[in-house]
């Protein structure tokens, strides 16, 4: 009895040894964020100091020289003004879509709906030269509208791909007791189909929102003015004045763009991951 | 009533193609012109000398990847691309494994880990990559001071994590690895709900312990599952330029330049859209290998 106890115990040291070593590395990050964010100077660049802690008053000088000497605030304005858009043209071209691959029925169906999965394996590694000149060619090279243009060619497809599988779900009968009521199979669509998948589409907004904000390779490539900048280059590439980089700056910046996204992310993720692993989880 | 139900029938087996088509048109037309065209034009630019601020192109055959290959910037980047995707897999596959075995029982304070141990994935990776920048800093890397404060190093003596070929490697993995551990943990975690306990709980009676439930059952009944998170863990890192472009931009000497870092070092901050094409062509045959792969998953989970 005593030999099985110790086991239980051992097995309870080890699982929480695991979590919290896993849980240190992958916040730790976050934590030196904090920490660095509201440092002042002087205990920031003393070798010496213990840098875990405050070894001088805790300061809020690097918050106010983000949001009132750089261009931060006018980052995150560009953001959210590419986000709604590009949330806007996602659910336009992607509701429909979903809709029609999920009651076509047979084969075509399932067959463009993996198609357009395939779709969204294309990185923009791949795609961010020729597209670069695409930009240029239309006369949007610094804009933000090169990326509303090009940011739903990542978010329509895994769009697709979320609400596919939400329109599977909700019975045909409901679609054809409404059209017995006298609307057409659109009308029935608009009428009954999009109101009870609020939530899906919810989803599509929350993924498609995040995604604008954690693209990087688009914005770094199209956009070069530093007030035309999105947060996730902005913040990296424009926090830095030659060679010196403003280190509290930074990452208060990186904090306070990180955290909500992190937490609207969260809300979301089983239904994105359910998105991952359609069909090999039954 | 069966006139109606009859009329019901007849709508639902109608169909409307016309409508079916009209909804899916614009999104076809669209990825089509986002993702077909410009892929094509990759592959046209690879064979021409397009250059930046040079509208006029000419065909110049297999030019571009005569001298690509011929660079040992370009070697250096297949040999990284491929060691730091391997690297990354092999440890990324290893941790999630265990930390979503760890997390699959529910515990007081899951929620809480479980929000801490995610934010490295759904927090933008350009930033969290900087702070591991801070963290790696040459002078003032916290990293170093905990490795001068246990006296393995002298003070001012530790090594630079990002200027030595090495260890500026080493980084690129650690925080690829550090990205990738909460994906790759949560997919598993939706794998785990899906055996059904029976089994496991069948084999604890029949007297198998933690370790062959582990790796006799657990694991292999969720082969399909974690080939999702290895197929998608592969593409993120074969094709990410985030990572590198902020914590090293290639260097030092190239020794952290992949495919997609150096494809744009060349074509857009060189210029030569011709040749950082051609460059970012060749992750197009880990991408088809990839897709196959993934349809095989797809296919097998629903045959059974």
């Amino acid at each position: 009895m005593a030999k099985k106890r110790l086991r239980k115990f051992s097995a309870s040291v080890l699982h929480w040894f695991v979590l919290v070593f896993f849980t240190v590395l992958l916040a730790f990050p976050f934590y030196w964020m904090v920490i660095t964010a509201f440092k002042q100077n002087l205990d920031l660049y003393t070798v010496e100091n213990n840098p875990f802690i405050f070894n001088a008053k805790p300061t809020l000088e690097h918050l106010r020289l983000l949001l009132y000497d750089t261009r931060y605030v006018r980052w995150l304005g560009n953001t959210v003004f590419v986000g709604v858009l590009v949330v806007f043209i996602t659910l336009l071209l992607a509701v429909p879509a979903a809709y029609a691959l999920a009651r076509l029925t047979g084969r075509w169906g399932q067959r463009l709906g993996i198609g357009i999965f395939l779709t969204y394996l294309v990185p923009p590694t791949l795609l961010f030269i020729p597209l670069s000149r695409v930009v240029s060619t239309l006369g949007l090279q610094d804009t933000l509208w090169s990326l509303v243009l090009v940011y739903p060619s990542f978010t329509v497809p895994f769009s697709i791909w979320l609400l596919m599988g939400f329109f599977k779900a909700i019975p045909k009968e409901l679609e054809d007791a409404a059209m017995v009521d006298g609307l057409t199979r659109f009308g029935a669509f608009v009428k009954m189909v999009i109101p009870i998948s609020v939530s899906g589409i919810l989803t599509v907004v929350i993924f498609t929102f995040t995604l604008v904000t954690q693209e990087f390779v688009y914005a770094l490539t199209f956009i070069s003015s530093e007030s035309n900048q999105m947060v996730g280059v902005g913040i990296p590439i424009f926090l830095v004045r030659g060679d010196v980089y403003f280190w509290g700056s930074l990452m208060a910046a990186c904090l306070i763009t990180s955290l909500p996204i992190a937490l609207l992310y969260n809300i979301f993720l089983d239904r994105f991951i359910a998105g991952f692993t359609v069909g090999a989880v039954k | 009533m069966a006139v109606r139900r009859a009329k019901v029938k007849s709508m639902g087996a109608a169909q409307d193609p016309a409508l079916g088509t009209a909804m899916f048109a614009p999104a076809a037309l669209y990825i089509l012109l986002l993702i077909g065209v410009p892929f094509f034009l990759a592959m046209y630019y690879a064979f021409s000398d397009a250059r930046i601020g040079n509208t006029d192109l000419h065909f110049v055959g297999l030019e571009n990847f005569r001298s690509i290959l011929q660079s040992p910037s370009f070697r250096s980047a297949v040999k990284n691309s491929i060691v730091f995707t391997l690297a990354s897999q092999i440890i990324v596959i290893i941790c999630s494994t265990i930390l979503s075995t760890a997390l699959e029982n529910k515990f007081r304070g899951r929620g809480v880990i479980r929000y801490l141990i995610l934010l490295p994935w759904v927090a933008p990776i350009a930033l969290g990559a900087i702070a591991w920048k801070w963290i790696l800093d040459s002078i003032y890397s916290v990293i170093t001071w905990v490795l001068v404060w246990l006296h393995i190093f002298k003070p001012y003596g530790a090594p630079m994590w990002l200027g030595e070929p090495h260890l500026a490697m080493a980084s690129v993995i650690l925080v690829h690895c550090w990205r990738l551990i909460p994906f790759s943990t949560v997919i598993m975690l939706a794998g785990q709900t899906a055996i059904p306990r029976e089994i496991p709980e069948a084999a604890a009676i029949d007297g198998a312990g933690f370790w062959r439930t582990l790796f006799q059952i657990k694991i292999p009944m969720m082969t399909s599952i974690i080939s999702v998170a290895v197929l998608f863990g592969t593409i993120f890192t074969f094709t990410d330029m985030t990572v590198v472009y902020i914590l090293t931009a290639g260097g030092p000497y190239d020794s952290t330049q992949t495919l997609p870092s150096l494809a744009f070092a060349t074509g857009i901050q060189g210029s030569d859209l011709a040749a950082g094409a051609a460059i970012s062509l060749f992750l197009v045959p880990v991408l088809v290998v990839i897709a196959y792969l993934m349809l095989r998953v797809a296919h097998r989970a629903e045959a059974t």
